[in-house]
């Protein structure tokens, strides 16, 4: 294998992909009639349709984003992605049932001996419906709904309705319209009142068809005084045509609830993935983005708190990895909306053999919005001379009592370190793993362990056969 | 080569940068050896011990270096460890996010041929740290991260109790540290130099007062000048090397 294809399907653990096994599918490209006939085909209520065709309208007529990098996101070919695909004919309720391929594949990304220790819930989306979803039973007697995003509208259409795009309208960018005009697929999850969720909350996502676009929405609403921590992960296989990735994730914390969202997403080098994530933080409330990104073309993501009520709390800790012929543009957004409201943002990215990061990031404090705090940390390691990191942050500040840190650096593997590491038995590649490892351990450790785990694994093997 | 031969410098020359540090120096050390080299700032001391080890940075333009009789020039840093080699720094290089405990146990793995795992090496880790008076607490601190001279010295000798040298190279280890301190890095020293060769690189005396040098070697401009035993240590104590550089 040369070493550019060995670049692109990269030492990738999680490469591999099963045969196509689709029960429905629609031919490629997009029109209002697809966007109709994804509605049709789910049984959705009338008003779902309604907001599908008027996301789809607005998504025609918006334009792309002017920022991030305009020349990857032009190349984007609309007409080449299919938006719709079903792999299995219903929600399957017992892991026995799920198909042996789809099996196979959850199987090497070790799902169910995760889950037997001890997740929450596992809703596993394969391609664009979960396919297999299970919770325990004690969560289900405290009142916890879980359920993959097109039954919860089934079951609990009176709640999405409520909620669906309060967060994230439409109209917000032109992906959130792409996703809503045809999402599939995603996470509804309800948290009722006081209820605390000690267990991790979890899905595992996959894009496994050749220019299969992955549009899930996902919907989090803690009720007063609740909490729970959902974790998302999200590996795909590598293809040589693009695929594309646009979620839309919205996150509604009430009155002195608590809500953390860990995300580690591994796509491949082919992936687009342009993500909009928001929350609102009502009086009290707390919101924790932990968003790792390794892999895929260009990820666009900025996961973003409105701090709504007093005393609201929000916390972003992100990483990113850039390899060659990646860009990692992210970051993000806090609003101050709200008076005595605190942020920490902590940003840690690298860049290596070519790749690109960039922080973007916003910090709003509203004239009304007294005595708010926040820290902004970003810290950038760039490992060779072709790599590169961009700092761009925007400060919106309309109360001068607020209190605010900003600290930025950007940093080098120094020889010294290195030779320190291999006088101790490490060859380079080694020392790099460690390195790197070490430099990304403050949002390491925040993870649950076996995310923990397979993160420094992958980081370890991008190190490997790259150096000399 | 005697059976015991460790380490052998041969006519050694190294430049960094274009400019010669080291001129002409040899040097052979024999299990169960301690030899100390003192020198002013900038005589080559910690060059020497760089090299051996093989810093990049160091350009051997004439000479050789042997390891148990073979010549080390084609042997990468990493497989001068794994061979034996160990150098304590004078300037260990922090490595922040990593654990002390994780890797350590990563480094004897890759070092020592039959390295113990799971309980048994957790009972040597505890047994090592007890030796050298270090808090539990070390090991979950990032390596050499935020630690004071002294705590940095100690993880240097902890890691030589580890990873078993057959050659030690101890560059300035007694550097900044109080009396209490060097007592304890001394025991450590003593315990791996009863059974391995062992170069100290040192300005002063005092630590030559606990590990008792077999040989003492006056370093000036990149070699040795005068060799003799533990009483040559005392006198350049005393006198300084100014009457060294007449007689050179």
């Amino acid at each position: 294998m040369s070493d550019d294809a060995q670049e692109i399907i990269g030492d990738y653990k999680y490469g591999f992909h099963d045969p196509e096994n689709s029960t429905i599918r629609f031919d490629k490209g997009l029109s209002e009639q697809v966007v109709r006939d994804i509605s049709e085909l789910k049984n959705e209520p009338q008003w779902m349709t309604d907001i599908r065709v008027k996301a789809y309208r607005h998504f025609v007529e918006r334009v792309m984003p002017e920022w991030g990098n305009c020349s990857l996101l032009n190349m984007i070919d609309f007409e080449n992605v299919t938006y719709f695909l079903r792999s299995s004919n219903k929600t399957e309720n017992s892991w026995d049932d799920v198909p042996d391929d789809i099996k196979n594949t959850f199987d090497r990304l070790g799902i169910p001996e995760a889950e037997q220790k001890w997740l929450g819930g596992v809703t596993a989306q394969y391609e664009s419906e979960a396919v297999y979803h299970s919770i325990r039973e004690d969560l289900e007697e405290q009142g916890v709904i879980f359920l993959d995003m097109d039954s919860g509208l089934k079951q609990y259409p009176e709640i999405v309705k409520k909620y669906f795009g309060t967060v994230i309208p439409h109209s917000d960018n032109k992906f959130s319209a792409l996703n809503t005009a045809v999402w599939s697929g995603g996470s509804f999850l309800y948290i009722p009142k006081g209820v605390h969720v000690e267990m991790p909350v979890q899905a595992y996502f996959r894009i496994n068809a050749k220019n299969m676009g992955q549009f899930e929405r996902t919907l989090i609403i803690a009720d007063e005084g609740s909490s729970v921590h959902y974790v998302e992960g999200c590996t795909a296989p590598s293809y040589s045509t693009d695929s594309l990735h646009s979620a839309v994730v919205e996150l509604i914390a009430m009155d002195g609830a608590k809500i953390r969202y860990s995300t580690v997403q591994n796509w491949s080098s082919n992936v687009y993935n342009l993500v909009t994530k928001r929350a609102i933080a009502y009086r009290n409330a707390t919101v924790e983005w932990v968003d790792g990104n390794i892999g895929s073309k260009l990820t666009m993501k900025y996961p973003s708190v409105l701090l709504k009520g007093e005393g609201a709390h929000a916390e972003v800790i992100s990483v990113a990895y850039a390899g060659k012929g990646q860009h990692q543009d992210t970051g993000a957004k806090v609003h101050h909306l709200a008076p005595n409201t605190t942020s920490n943002i902590l940003s840690k990215s690298i860049s290596k053999g070519g790749g690109r990061s960039s922080y973007r990031g916003l910090l709003q404090v509203t004239p009304k919005s007294t005595g708010c705090r926040s820290k902004v940390v970003c810290d950038a390691l760039i490992l060779d001379e072709d790599s590169r990191s961009d700092t761009y942050p925007t400060m919106e500040i309309g109360n001068s009592t607020a209190d605010l840190e900003h600290e930025a650096s950007v940093s080098k593997v120094s020889n010294d370190q290195l030779f320190y590491l291999m006088s101790r038995g490490f060859n380079e590649e080694e020392a790099m793993g460690l390195i790197v490892n070490g430099f990304f351990e403050p949002f390491t450790r925040e993870l649950p362990m076996e995310y923990a785990v397979e993160l420094n694994k992958l980081l370890e093997l991008e190190m490997e056969g790259s150096i000399g | 080569m005697l059976a015991d031969e460790i380490l052998r410098v041969e006519n050694l020359y190294v430049s960094v940068e274009g400019t010669p540090i080291i001129k002409g120096l040899s040097l052979t050390i024999h299990r169960g050896e301690i030899h100390a080299i003192m020198g002013r700032n900038g005589a080559g001391k910690s060059t020497l011990a760089n090299v051996v080890m093989g810093h990049p940075a160091y350009e051997i333009t004439s000479g050789n270096i042997f390891f148990k009789g073979e010549p080390l020039e084609n042997l990468e840093v990493f497989q001068r460890a794994r061979a034996g080699m160990f150098l304590s720094f004078q300037y260990p290089a922090a490595i922040p996010g990593v654990q002390v405990g994780t890797f350590l146990k990563k480094s004897v793995a890759s070092v020592r041929d039959d390295p113990p795992k799971g309980r048994a090496f957790r009972k040597e880790l505890t047994a090592a740290m007890e030796k050298l008076s270090m808090d539990k607490s070390f090991l979950s601190r990032y390596v050499n991260d935020g630690f004071s001279g002294g705590e940095k010295k100690r993880l240097e000798i902890l890691q030589m109790l580890l990873l078993q040298p057959h050659l030690a190279l101890l560059d300035e280890t007694d550097s900044g540290l109080d009396i209490d301190a060097l007592r304890i890095v001394a025991q450590g020293i003593n315990e791996v130099a009863a059974d391995s060769a062992c170069l100290i690189i040192t300005h002063y005396q005092r630590l030559l007062d606990l590990v008792k040098p077999h040989y003492v070697h006056a370093m000036i401009d990149g070699t040795i000048v005068r060799t003799g035993g533990p009483e040559l240590a005392l006198e350049l104590e005393d006198r300084g090397y100014d009457w060294l550089e007449v007689t050179a």
